[in-house]
């Protein structure tokens, strides 16, 4: 061919006539490994979550929130195994109860731990004080917080389950499915969810009441569980509707299309191509239902509707603390802040996970 | 267009339905039954009293009953007080509707001119002051804020009393209700502000020489406005909710107050009557927010 093209070769062809030309090691010097390694401008090679991780740890806020809510973790994870109090036991002194230790304020010692020093004995300061109980106020507010994580986790894993299944049934099989699901979808979506939480909590709580009495939900409380059955049955709606609109946007594309050319079986198709397109918007949304449950949960203990009597959670410990606002108010000021402060960096890494993993939102 | 309204509307009175049949029946699992207090009247009295509020009749009667009864805007009586339903919701909500309208109008107000300044000023100190207080105000409940706004002016600085029942000034509640939703209308502002300041039509009135004031006015700030009235309807489902317990904090005797006591009381009747009474308003709002936005955006999609 290539003897062909060039018996073809036209007169008067301006191109460079490289049969003329002779090249050899003389004409040309050959590049050495090492200069061949920097003409290589290629960066090492990265998978999508590291390079997500890469973007997140540059955003100073997201890593701010990050460590703020590792201290916090690692406070309640430990705070309970070094403080020796009980978040729902009175102060005891050398054994017997402390009933003059009532709202001291932090780092402050009652008269029976004071003689109790004195004598040589060792007391645990009370680094919140205590409440109006005679209990340690750090280790009710490190419980309480740990009530709050827990709800707003396990609330929002609920939501990712059902709303996971319910958007991708909807979206994927399409037609009178999704119709009728969507449909469904629209009157959930437009209840007023608070009023039906509260309203269920009120009715759950009496009729749920004395069915719990001697099992393991006891201590979780009627009202906690109606809010975990609430959360089942309203909140999924805003994440089914995210999954279904992922799913029908990646169904139409091009690769899935291709997919499907080429003969791939639907399992392929959703393992393969639709789950990892849309995990990282799943994710994220997740990650920020977390605040708004504990928003709903420390509203509702705050209402009187929240987590059963000597269990605290921040919302119950800022109602409580309104009594003697006058008088205590640091008592309003630790559970408040613990809320701000979670829901805040909660608030802010769900942004930057956003910022770092979805690649639509790329600016 | 007309179509969308109406089919707004079915789905709108269906929804009222269900909210009614949920508040009902759940009403209705509870045991015991209105009359088993503490003090339980004799056979024959508890049989008269059923007789009169219908409670000896099936559920599903009692339930066409209760939905009749509503229709003719009547709510029942209150188990404890044994007062109208609807003369209370009567009373208390047009104290509920004054603090609601004016959080309402101020997170609007405050939230679109401080949305404006950080979009304008991107990038300067301005905007990054603003998006950091309003970050922070998200993150603050509001009945934490109702507290510590009672606190500090009330207790501290004493500008105002603690306990007034008749508490004629709504300055701390209205901030406290308003400041989350401000927070949120000036991050919304501010984004459909930028994407409006870089359409095309703002720099072809910039080219042509249209003064700066006019060219935002006129031209960005219409169109910044529209993402915004969809937060209308979730704004008012806030303030509704945030006021059952701001209400409570700075005692004024709203229908908040009243919906919150008669929870703690265990008023079922009353209860279940502010429920629907506030439902319907939150749906109606939705209801009007949607109109609003289709009438104003006619590109928003009408299937």
């Amino acid at each position: 061919m290539a003897e062909q093209n060039a018996m073809k070769r036209n007169v008067l062809s301006a191109q460079v006539d490289l049969s003329k030309f002779h090249f050899d090691d003389s004409v040309f010097e050959k590049a050495t490994d090492e200069e061949k390694k920097q003409q290589d401008v290629m960066s090492e090679s990265t998978t999508f979550f590291k390079d997500g991780m890469k973007k997140l740890m540059k955003n100073p806020l997201a890593v701010g929130s990050i460590i703020v809510l590792i201290f916090i973790m690692s406070v309640i994870i430990v705070a309970p195994h070094i403080v020796p109090y009980s978040y729902s036991q009175i102060i005891s002194v050398n054994g017997r109860r402390d009933k003059t230790a009532k709202n001291l304020k932090p780092f402050e010692y009652s008269e029976n731990e004071l003689e109790y020093i004195a004598e040589g004995g060792e007391v645990f300061p009370h680094i919140m004080g205590t409440d109006a109980q005679c209990r340690d106020y750090f280790i009710r507010v490190v419980y309480g917080t740990r009530v709050s994580l827990a709800v707003g986790l396990f609330a929002s894993i609920l939501v990712l389950i059902i709303g996971l299944l319910y958007g991708s049934i909807s979206g994927y099989m399409g037609g009178k499915v999704d119709l009728i699901m969507q449909r469904i979808v629209d009157i959930i979506y437009s209840l007023p969810d608070m009023l039906v939480i509260i309203l269920l909590s009120v009715v759950l709580n009496e009729t749920l009441g004395e069915k719990l009495e001697g099992t393991s939900f006891q201590s979780l409380g009627v009202n906690m569980i109606s809010l975990f059955i609430v959360y089942g049955l309203l909140y999924w709606v805003s994440m089914s509707r995210l999954v279904r609109g992922q799913i029908l946007t990646i169904k139409n594309n091009e690769y899935v299309l291709a997919a499907k050319a080429t003969g791939a079986k639907t399992g392929r198709i959703i393992a393969k191509h639709i789950i990892p397109n849309c995990i990282s918007v799943i994710i994220i949304s997740t990650a920020l239902q977390i605040p708004s449950a504990i928003f709903t949960e420390s509203y509702l203990s705050f209402i009187g509707l929240g987590v059963q009597a000597p269990m605290p959670s921040l919302g119950s410990l800022a109602n409580t603390a309104r009594e003697g606002l006058q008088s205590y108010p640091y008592k309003l000021i630790f559970p408040a802040v613990v809320i701000c402060l979670i829901v805040l960096s909660l608030n802010l890494l769900g942004d930057g996970l956003r910022d770092a993993f979805d690649p639509k939102l790329k600016k | 267009m007309f179509r969308y309204i109406v089919k707004r509307v079915i789905l709108a009175v269906a929804t009222v339905f269900i909210i009614a049949a949920i508040t009902f029946f759940t009403m209705n699992a509870i045991p015991g039954g209105p009359f088993a207090s503490e003090k339980a009247p004799s056979e024959s009295v508890k049989k008269v009293l059923e007789a009169r509020y219908n409670l000896d009749k099936p559920v599903g009667e009692q339930f066409i009953i209760y939905i009749k009864n509503f229709l003719h805007g009547d709510l029942g009586v209150s188990l404890k007080t044994g007062r109208s339903i609807s003369t209370v919701i009567g009373e208390s909500f047009p104290i509920s509707a004054k603090l609601g309208g004016m959080a309402a109008v101020t997170a609007a107000i405050v939230g679109l001119i401080l949305g404006s300044i950080a979009a304008l000023k991107r990038n300067t100190f301005i905007d990054r002051f603003i998006v950091f207080i309003t970050t922070l105000f998200t993150a603050v409940p509001s009945f934490v804020l109702a507290t510590l706004l009672l606190y500090v002016f009330c207790i501290i600085l004493k500008w105002s009393p603690v306990f007034d029942p008749e508490r004629t000034h709504y300055v701390l509640p209205v901030i406290a209700l308003a400041l989350y939703p401000m927070a949120y209308i000036t991050r919304l502002t501010k984004t459909s502000m930028l994407d409006a300041l870089s359409q095309d039509y703002v720099r072809t009135a910039n080219a042509k020489g249209v003064a700066g004031w006019k060219v935002i006015f006129k031209h960005a700030l219409r169109n910044a406005v529209i993402p915004v009235i969809t937060y209308f309807g979730p704004m008012l489902a806030y303030i509704l909710t945030g006021s059952l317990v701001v209400e409570n904090i700075f005692t004024i005797g709203g229908l908040g107050t009243k919906f919150v006591s008669s929870i703690t009381n265990r008023d079922y009747t009353m209860i279940m009557g502010t429920t629907m009474f506030l439902a319907i308003i939150m749906v109606t709002m939705n209801l009007i927010t949607d109109i609003i936005y289709s009438i104003v955006d006619p590109r928003i999609k009408l299937d």
